[in-house]
């Protein structure tokens, strides 16, 4: 299968601070490519990068067989990439229900007259659009606090209702930077089921993610970063027997055994 | 089962409805005509501004411009183009929203509160334009405005009101259509890409909504809603000066929109019902009009961030609560 997203020789600096350099893989639909590294490595960059949010200063780009490196987020998400946040960007003053409703925006055919004057068109759009989001928001288990106000959910709401408003774009390629962070054991497996099934609908994933079994189950490809390189990759297996890996991971040097655990 | 409930659209369309026809059975004189009159035009304004700065997050501090440009429509195309002034009042809403979108394109693509800058510049501008105009404006001293020809409209239907009356419930019409309108934007896909604006810009980009464009829109439907309240205002009064564009006027219209809660048509009104009737209430307010409102706007800043209303009604569910 070619791929759906193919990263080349990225890189970006912040004044002096090479905050990602030279990094280059490459995504299939229907897997789960995750990023791991040290607090700071580079894999928040990547993803804004990846989105449209910064520009890179070095390397290319490709997405579904285009150039896309100087793309604006909007247009990204046009063309079926779209992503959550480490630290949540939610639409507080709506309520979850709206904040997936505004995530379909690309599925909805805006007519700023009908809209204004409450005509059939806006009306039909708005049941459909409400009818799709329930939907989502049941299958990341919020269904029940729908009409609550978003900015008054716990973290770990906010961070499922964040992928179902994903979700509502219907992506190609998904970007989910931490979203087990502030989950309890049972949230975060039932994240961990929603995350395969998505991909096994043939949704491309790409997952920066701290609970390493976690990433260890679900991946079928890891990247490695750190300091903003690419440090290794692989399957699951093959990342977590490198000793580089290890060491980075850790800060000791190669070889010391009892580290060997942290990745298992 | 909530189906044969009113909307919530529908029941704020109904209380303000209930309001606007039970309020004169307590006038004590036809002076409160006059006052709720104003009330209404203002409130038509603030509702546009609802929509920018409570839907959107875009604040503007030259909004009292657009209101001169209504204004001065109605006063210049009847006297000097002979134009009826129901046209004159569309032709000024078209011209601000054409001069909302000429100013606002360059500078919405930027992030931050270069709205804010241009727009206090664009207000001071349309002010001095009408000042120094005066073959045209008739200076500061400003000039006369046209009947609408309401009062002979209704007479020839044969109702008998005062003048004040007609107004009022002109007025008061207008000012549910605008409320309508603004409540219909609110829960549309339109208001939605503009609701999330105000949140998380970056989050609104990755869901697709073009942020510049929306913005755009935001600027243009508040400049249109502008426009209209300065036409009715130029024709209720019968009278314009440049002062209506002024900046203290802009400042006025952002501290009612903030005052009754940014977010809220409902709360946009009711800050236009407490700023209209304040100078009223109180004559001291006549002289020192700038050192209250900026009292107003520090007060809700610090003390009501979100606007009386959300503030109240806050009180109102912990008050229960304690009480359950
Ligand atoms: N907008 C920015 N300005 C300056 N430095 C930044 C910016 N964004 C990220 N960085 C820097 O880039 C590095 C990588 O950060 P980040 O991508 O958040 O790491 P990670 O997500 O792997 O924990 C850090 O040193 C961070 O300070
Ligand atoms: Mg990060």
């Amino acid at each position: 299968m070619t791929a759906l997203l193919s990263v080349q020789s990225l890189g970006i600096r912040f004044g002096a601070v090479r905050a990602v350099n030279d990094v280059s893989f490459s995504a299939k639909p229907g897997e789960v490519l995750s990023i791991i590294g040290p607090n700071g490595a580079g894999k928040t960059t990547l993803f804004n990068m990846i989105s449209g949010v910064y520009q890179p200063s070095q390397g290319r780009i490709r997405f579904d067989g285009a150039d896309v490196t100087e793309l604006l987020p909007h247009q990204l998400a046009e063309r079926g990439l779209s992503r959550t946040f480490q630290n949540l960007q939610i639409f507080h003053q709506m309520t979850a229900l709206e904040n997936v409703m505004a995530g379909r925006h690309l599925m909805e055919r805006r007519g700023i007259l009908s809209d204004l004057f409450g005509l059939s068109t806006t009306r039909r759009h708005n049941r459909e659009t409400k009818q799709a989001a329930e939907a989502l928001l049941e299958r990341v288990g919020l269904a029940d606090i729908a009409h609550r106000e978003a900015g008054g959910l716990s973290y770990g709401m906010l961070k499922r209702l964040e992928i179902a408003r994903a979700l509502a774009c219907l992506p190609q390629l998904l970007l989910l930077d931490e979203p087990a962070a502030g989950c309890n054991p049972v949230e975060t497996e039932e994240v961990e089921g929603l995350i395969a099934q998505i991909a096994h609908e043939g949704v491309g994933i790409l997952l920066v993610e701290h609970d390493m079994k976690m990433v260890m189950r679900i991946s079928s490809h890891i990247v490695v970063l750190d300091h903003g390189e690419k440090l290794a990759e692989g399957r699951p297996e093959e990342v977590r027997g490198n000793p580089r890996v290890l060491a980075a991971y850790l800060g000791v040097t190669e070889g010391e055994e009892e580290t060997a655990d942290a990745l298992d | 089962m909530d189906r044969f409930l009113p909307s919530p659209t529908a029941r704020i369309l109904l209380a303000l409805l209930a309001i606007l026809a039970l309020a004169p059975l307590v006038f004590p004189s036809t002076f409160y005509y006059r006052i709720f009159t104003l009330i209404s035009i203002n409130a038509i304004v603030v509702i546009g501004l609802v929509i920018l700065l409570g839907y959107a997050g875009q604040i503007s501090l030259g909004h009292a411009g657009f209101v001169g440009l209504g204004a001065y429509a109605n006063a210049i195309g009847p006297t000097h183009l002979g134009l009826p002034p129901l046209l004159a009042l569309v032709l000024g809403a078209a011209l601000s929203a054409a001069l909302a979108w000429l100013v606002g394109r360059p500078i919405l693509k930027l992030r931050g509160l270069y709205l804010a800058v241009v727009t206090l510049g664009f207000g001071i501008l349309v002010q001095m334009v009408l000042v120094n105009e005066s073959w045209l404006t008739g200076g500061p001293d400003g000039m006369a405005v046209e009947d609408l020809g309401l009062v002979s409209l209704v007479k020839a239907l044969g109702l008998k009101m005062k003048t004040a009356q007609v107004w009022y419930v002109f007025s008061g019409l207008m000012l549910l259509l605008a409320a309508w309108v603004a409540l219909n934007l609110r829960d549309s896909p339109t208001g939605r890409a503009l609701r999330s604006l105000h949140d998380s810009e970056v989050a609104a980009r990755t869901v697709g909504i073009n942020v510049a464009r929306y913005k755009l829109i935001a600027f243009v439907l508040s400049a249109v809603f502008a426009s209209v309240g300065g036409s009715l205002l130029a024709l209720f009064n019968r009278f314009v000066t440049p002062d209506v564009a002024g900046f203290i006027h802009s400042v006025e219209l952002v501290t009612m929109s903030v005052l009754g809660g940014a977010a809220s048509v409902l709360g946009g009104i009711a800050g236009a019902a407490l700023l209209t009737t304040l100078p009223q209430a109180l004559t001291v307010f006549h002289d020192f009009e700038t050192v209250i409102l900026g009292l107003i706007m520090m007060g809700v800043a610090i003390f009501m961030p979100d606007g009386l209303l959300p503030n109240l009604a806050n009180r109102a569910k912990r008050t229960r609560r304690t009480n359950r």
